[in-house]
C-alpha cells in the first residue's frame, strides 16, 4: 500500500510545484480553504500561477496571500469582490481574470474530473460569458458549450480523512472541495484529523480515496470568519 | 409616499408558497426570510451548499464552517442538508428550485436583467446569479425603483452587461409591481399613495397598465 500521509504541507508539495502551473483551490470565501497548502505555496515562491478558485481570499488571508506576493498570473473565479489588492492588480493589468458563473465553474471542474471534455448549459446565454463560445439548440432552446477544467494539482480541505484518503467534509466547508478533488492530476488534501482506515462509515464518505494522492493533517486552522453575523 | 423596505419585503413574501424551495440573493432579498407567513413551510437554499438555511446564530454557536452565500455566519435547522457546489447548481440549473428573489441594476422591458457588473468600476463577478436566472422556475427582482442618481432602473434596453436574456418574471420596487408575460412588461400594482404619473416619470421602459 502506497503511503499517502505526509508530515506537513511543504513535504507533501515536494516535486509538484513549477512556475506557470495551474492550481485548483477548494473553498468558498474563507470557508473550507486549504490554509496550510496556501501558506506552503506562498513560502515556496513558485510564480506565474493560474489559480482556479471560486474566490480569491481577502487582502491578508487565504489566496490573498499569493496575490500579495505576486505569485498569481491569472485567476479563474466567479466572485472576487472581497479583495482590494485584487482590484489594484487587475486594473493595472498585472493580473488576468476569467469570470465563470459559479455553477458553470463547479460543472467545469466536475467535467474535468469525470472525463467529459465539454458540456452545454443555458447559463450565460446572451451575455458576455457566451462570447466566442459555440452554441447549440436543443428542443428549441439555445445552450452554450463550456469546456472542462483540469489542474496540475488540486488542493482541498476536508474535515476528516482515513489513511487511504477517503474524505469527509463538514457543513458548508464542503463547497467546491469535492469537485476540485476529482480534477487535479495530483490531489492534495489537508484535514483536521486523520483516522485509521475502517473508522469512517463507508456509507458516508464524500470523496473516495481514489481521487486523493497526498494527505496532511494541518498544523493549525485559523478558520477566519469573513462576516460575523449573530442574532444576539 | 411609497413602500418602505419592510413593505417591499412583505410584498415579495406574497410570492412564496407552501413547500417552495427558494434562493434569496444578497442584500434586501435576504430580508424576505423575515416575512415568511406563519405556518408556511419554505426551504431556503444557499448556493454555497445548503438547503434548509437557519437564522443568524447566537454568538456562542458561531461556526466558521457554516456560512451562507453572502459569507455570513448562519445556523442549521432540523431539516438542513449540505452538499457540494456541483450538486447545488444541479438543483438550480435543473429547474428544481421554485423561486429566486434577486436585486438588480437594470431590468429591460423584455425581461433582460443586468445585476453583476458596471464596466470601468470594480468588477466583482457574477457569483451564482447567471445560473440562478437561467435555471430557477420563477425570478423575482426586488429593488429600488430608481438608481441613487435618480435614473430609471426599469429601462427600454439594458446598457449594462447582462446577467440573462428575458429572464425576469416579476419586479417589485418601492413604487409598484410589474410582471412579464411573453417578455412584455405590465404594471400590475401601485405602492401606497403612488400614482401612475409617479411611475411614468421614473420608468424608462414602455409598459402596459393592468392594475387590478
Amino acid at each position: 500500500m502506497v503511503n499517502k500521509i505526509y508530515n506537513d504541507a511543504l513535504t507533501a508539495l515536494d516535486g509538484l510545484l513549477f512556475d506557470g502551473m495551474t492550481i485548483m483551490a477548494g473553498g468558498f470565501g474563507l470557508c473550507g480553504i486549504p490554509e496550510n497548502y496556501i501558506t506552503a505555496i506562498r513560502n515556496s515562491g513558485v510564480k506565474n500561477l493560474t489559480v482556479i478558485s471560486n474566490n480569491c481570499g481577502i487582502d491578508d488571508f487565504g489566496l490573498g496571500l499569493l496575490l500579495n506576493s505576486n505569485q498569481i498570473k491569472k485567476m479563474v473565479s466567479s466572485y472576487v469582490g472581497e479583495n482590494k489588492k485584487f482590484e489594484e492588480l487587475y486594473l493595472s493589468g498585472e493580473l488576468e481574470l476569467e469570470f465563470n458563473p459559479q455553477g458553470t465553474l463547479a460543472e467545469r471542474c466536475r467535467a474535468g474530473g469525470a472525463g467529459i471534455p465539454a458540456f452545454y448549459t443555458k447559463t450565460g446565454v446572451g451575455t458576455m460569458i457566451a462570447d466566442k463560445k459555440e452554441t447549440k439548440i436543443f428542443n428549441g432552446e439555445t445552450y452554450i458549450m463550456e469546456t472542462a477544467l483540469k489542474a496540475d494539482i488540486s488542493i482541498v480541505k476536508a474535515w476528516k480523512s482515513d489513511n487511504d484518503g477517503n474524505l469527509i467534509y463538514r457543513k458548508t466547508a464542503r463547497n467546491f472541495n469535492p469537485v476540485m478533488a476529482t480534477a487535479g492530476r495530483i490531489t492534495l488534501a489537508e484535514v483536521e484529523s486523520i483516522v485509521n482506515t475502517g473508522e469512517l462509515d463507508p456509507d458516508n464518505i464524500h470523496t473516495p480515496g481514489v481521487y486523493v494522492h497526498r494527505i496532511i493533517q494541518g498544523d493549525s486552522y485559523e478558520k477566519r470568519i469573513e462576516r460575523e453575523t449573530t442574532s444576539d | 409616499m411609497a413602500w418602505t423596505r419592510d413593505k417591499m419585503c412583505q410584498r415579495a413574501a406574497l410570492e412564496l408558497q407552501d413547500g417552495f424551495y427558494v434562493n434569496l440573493g444578497i442584500g434586501m432579498p435576504t430580508l424576505v426570510a423575515n416575512f415568511v407567513p406563519q405556518g408556511m413551510n419554505v426551504t431556503l437554499q444557499s448556493e454555497n451548499g445548503m438547503l434548509g438555511m437557519g437564522p443568524f446564530p447566537k454568538r456562542q454557536d458561531l461556526d466558521p464552517d457554516l456560512i451562507n452565500a453572502g459569507k455570513q455566519t448562519i445556523s442549521e435547522l432540523p431539516e438542513s442538508v449540505y452538499f457540494d457546489s456541483s450538486d447545488s447548481f444541479s438543483m438550480i440549473r435543473g429547474h428544481h428550485m421554485d423561486l429566486s428573489i434577486l436585486g438588480a441594476l437594470q431590468v429591460a422591458q423584455n425581461g433582460d436583467l443586468a445585476n453583476w457588473m458596471i464596466p470601468g468600476k470594480m468588477v466583482k463577478g457574477m457569483g451564482g446569479a447567471m445560473d440562478l436566472v437561467a435555471g430557477v422556475k420563477k425570478v423575482v427582482i426586488l429593488m429600488e425603483h430608481v438608481a441613487k442618481d435618480n435614473s430609471p432602473k426599469i429601462v427600454e434596453s439594458c446598457t449594462l452587461p447582462l446577467t440573462g436574456q428575458g429572464v425576469v418574471d416579476l419586479i417589485i420596487t418601492d413604487l409598484g409591481v410589474f410582471n412579464f408575460v411573453d417578455n412584455n412588461i405590465s404594471l400590475i400594482e401601485l405602492a401606497d399613495d403612488v400614482t401612475l404619473d409617479d411611475i411614468s416619470m421614473n420608468t424608462g421602459a414602455k409598459f402596459e397598465v393592468n392594475l387590478n
